[in-house]
C-alpha cells in the first residue's frame, strides 16, 4: 500500500507545496504501513541534491522522469506509470491548477476515487475518508472514497513540513510518454515575474471598493511589497476592471487560506468571506464599524483607510528593517 | 460547430450554508438556485462562437426534474437544445461518466464546463469527461478562439498565463473572464418553452465519492479593536503575538 506523491517542478525547482504533499504522503504511508515515493516528472529536472532532499521530508524513493515539455497531459502519464510499477494505492497532488489539471487523468486512467481540496489526513478506521473544503469555503465535508486506488489534490499551506529524515535514493524511471500526451501545444507563456502567486501566498493583502480607484493599489502594494504578501481583491474590484481576475478572491473567485489576510475596505459580504474564512489570521481594515467582516476578522481597525495604510507601511518597514 | 455545454445548478452565492438530518445533508430549506456562474460562462461563450461561425450549442445537465426550471433559463439565453440526464448528481465522477457515455457518439467538436461548481468545488468534471472521451483537455481557460479546425486559448496557469492551441474536438474548462453573461431577454424565453428539452435514462455510473457528513467552520472569537491613530501596534501583534510576520 504505497503513496506515490507528484513533486511537481518549475523551472528546476520545488515550491514549499510539494514539501507539504511530501510530509502529507509520508503520514499517510505510515497509516497504511507502506512507503512514500516521489515522482518529478517535468521537462527541467531539479538537480541531484534537490531531487534526494525529499527524502529529509518523508519520501522513502525519489523517481524521475523526463517529459519532453511540461504538459498537465505528460505528467498524468508519468504518474499513472510509475504508480502502476510501484503499486501505489494512494497518489498525492497539490490542489493547485497544475495539479488539479492532472489529477482527474489519472483517476479515470486508475479508475481511481478522487477528491480534491482536500483539508485532513485519511481516516482509514471505517474505509477510507477524507475531509474537504465545500461550498467555496462555507463548510467541509467528510467524503468516503470506496475506489481501491484513491487521488487526493490536497490544498497548499494547510499541512505542516516535517523535516527529520535524510536523503532518499534517486532513481530515473523510463515511462513511454503518448503522443496524445503533447496534443495541447503552448505557444507562449507569461509568467508574473517578482509576484508571489495568490493560491500559494502565505500573506496576503487586499483591497475592496473602499479603496476608491485602481490609482490607490500603490498603498496596497506597498504593504504587501513591505511584508512579502501576494495582493488581492474583492468581486466588485475585479469586475470593475481596477484590478485583474487573478487577484478576485470570494466564491466566484478563488479561494485562498493564507496564515494572514488583511482586509481593506472590503465589507466582507456573504461570497467574499466564504473564500477567506479558512485564513489562519484575519485583520480587517474598514471606516464602517458595523462591516460584516469585523466578525470574523481577529483583528480590527476601525478607520479610514488612507489614513490607517501608511501608519502600517511605516510599522512594517521598520520592523523589516530591524530584521 | 457542435458544441456542448455541461450545466450544474447551485445555490445561490447569497446562500448562507446549513446542513440538516445530523449534518449529513445540505439544507435546501429557501435555497435559490441558479446556474452554476461559471457554466453560464460556458454557454454564453459556446453562443458567441457559433453565432460568429455557424453551428449550434447543446446544454446538458444531470439532475433530477426540480433542475428544469435552470435548464430552460439556460435555452432562453440562447442554447438550441437541452439534455438532461435523470440521475441524482452526487458526485463528480458519475456525472462526468454519464455526461462522456452520453457525448460519445454525438460528434461534439468542443465540450466546455465551468472550472468547478460553486457547491461541490471539485473542479474535475471537465478533466473526467476528456480522459474518458480520450479527448485533449484544457484547463481554467480565461479566452477561446477557433479557426477552422483548432482551437487557441489562454488558460491561467501557477502564477501566470499560457497561451496554447489545440485541434478540434477538445474540451476545456471557463474561468472568470472567458465572456460576460447573458441575460435572457423576452423573446429568449418565448422561445425557450418550445426548444427540444430531452430526458435521457442514466447509464448507471457509479459514484466513487459519497459526501457522507458535513460541517461549519469553527466560530470565531470577537474581534480585537486597534485605534487607527495606533495602525502601526498591529505590526507588532502581528510579529510577536501571532507570530506570522
Amino acid at each position: 500500500m504505497n503513496v506515490l506523491i507528484f513533486a511537481e517542478s518549475a523551472e528546476g525547482k520545488f515550491k514549499k507545496a510539494i514539501y507539504e504533499a511530501i510530509s502529507y504522503g509520508k503520514e499517510v504511508a505510515n497509516k497504511l504501513g507502506g512507503e512514500a515515493i516521489a515522482l518529478c516528472a517535468s521537462s527541467e529536472m531539479p538537480s541531484d541534491a534537490d531531487l534526494a532532499s525529499l527524502g529529509k521530508y518523508g519520501a522513502n524513493k525519489v523517481l524521475t522522469s523526463k517529459i519532453n515539455e511540461d504538459r498537465p497531459a505528460a505528467m498524468a502519464e508519468a504518474l499513472v506509470a510509475a504508480a502502476n510499477a510501484n503499486n501505489a494505492k494512494v497518489i498525492v497532488v497539490s490542489n493547485n491548477y497544475n495539479g488539479k489539471s492532472i489529477a482527474p487523468s489519472v483517476a479515470v486512467k486508475l479508475g481511481a476515487s478522487i477528491a480534491t481540496g482536500v483539508v485532513s489526513v485519511p481516516n482509514t478506521d471505517n474505509g477510507f475518508s477524507v475531509k474537504r473544503g465545500v461550498f467555496s469555503g462555507k463548510a467541509f465535508a467528510d467524503v468516503n472514497l470506496s475506489a481501491d486506488i484513491k487521488v487526493l489534490a490536497i490544498t497548499p499551506n494547510t499541512f505542516s513540513i516535517n523535516e527529520s529524515g535524510s536523503d532518499a535514493p534517486v532513481e530515473a524511471m523510463s515511462a513511454d510518454i503518448s503522443g496524445n500526451a503533447y496534443r495541447v501545444a503552448a505557444s507562449s507563456v507569461d509568467k508574473v515575474q517578482g509576484k508571489i502567486p495568490l493560491t500559494e501566498a502565505e500573506l496576503v493583502v487586499s483591497g475592496g471598493r473602499g479603496m476608491k480607484g485602481p490609482e490607490n493599489w500603490g498603498l496596497i502594494e506597498d504593504l504587501a511589497n513591505t511584508l512579502g504578501a501576494a495582493t488581492a481583491c474583492s468581486k466588485p474590484v475585479s469586475d470593475m476592471d481596477w484590478r485583474p481576475h487573478e487577484e478576485h478572491v470570494g466564491q466566484t473567485g478563488i479561494t485562498i487560506k493564507p496564515n494572514l489576510y488583511i482586509a481593506v475596505g472590503i465589507s466582507g459580504a456573504i461570497q467574499h468571506l466564504a473564500g477567506v474564512s479558512s485564513s489562519k489570521v484575519i485583520v480587517a481594515i474598514n471606516k464602517d464599524p458595523e462591516a460584516p467582516f469585523f466578525k470574523v476578522a481577529d483583528y480590527g481597525i476601525v478607520g479610514d483607510a488612507f489614513e490607517v495604510l501608511p501608519r502600517l507601511i511605516d510599522a512594517a518597514k521598520q520592523l523589516k528593517s530591524a530584521q | 460547430m457542435k458544441i456542448l455545454v455541461c450545466m450544474s445548478v447551485v445555490p445561490d452565492t447569497t446562500t448562507k450554508v446549513t446542513f440538516t438530518d445530523n449534518n449529513t445533508k445540505f439544507n435546501t430549506a429557501g435555497v435559490q438556485y441558479i446556474i452554476n456562474p461559471y457554466d453560464e460562462l460556458s454557454l454564453t461563450r459556446a453562443l458567441e462562437l457559433t453565432e460568429a461561425q455557424g453551428g449550434s450549442v447543446t446544454v446538458i445537465h444531470v439532475g433530477l426534474a426540480d433542475s428544469e426550471a435552470s435548464i430552460r433559463k439556460a435555452l432562453a439565453i440562447g442554447a438550441q437544445e437541452a439534455v438532461r440526464i435523470n440521475a441524482e448528481p452526487t458526485d463528480a465522477t458519475l456525472v462526468a461518466y454519464e455526461i462522456a457515455s452520453w457525448a460519445a457518439s454525438q460528434g461534439f467538436d468542443m465540450i466546455l464546463t465551468g472550472r468547478e461548481s460553486i457547491d461541490y468545488n471539485s473542479g474535475l468534471v471537465g478533466g473526467l469527461i476528456a480522459e474518458q472521451l480520450g479527448l485533449p483537455f484544457v484547463n481554467i481557460v480565461t479566452k477561446i478562439d477557433v479557426a477552422g479546425t483548432e482551437a487557441t486559448a489562454v488558460r491561467d496557469i501557477d502564477g501566470g498565463k499560457e497561451i496554447v492551441k489545440i485541434a478540434l474536438p477538445m474540451v476545456a474548462s471557463a474561468q472568470k473572464e472567458l465572456t460576460e453573461p447573458r441575460i435572457p431577454n423576452m423573446r429568449g424565453i418565448m422561445a425557450a418553452r418550445s426548444k427540444p428539452l430531452q430526458v435521457v435514462e442514466p447509464t448507471g455510473a457509479a459514484a466513487r465519492g459519497n459526501h457522507a457528513s458535513f460541517e461549519l467552520p469553527p466560530a470565531k472569537g470577537a474581534v480585537k479593536l486597534i485605534s487607527p491613530e495606533n495602525a502601526g501596534e498591529l505590526i507588532q501583534i502581528l510579529h510577536q503575538e501571532a507570530k506570522i510576520i
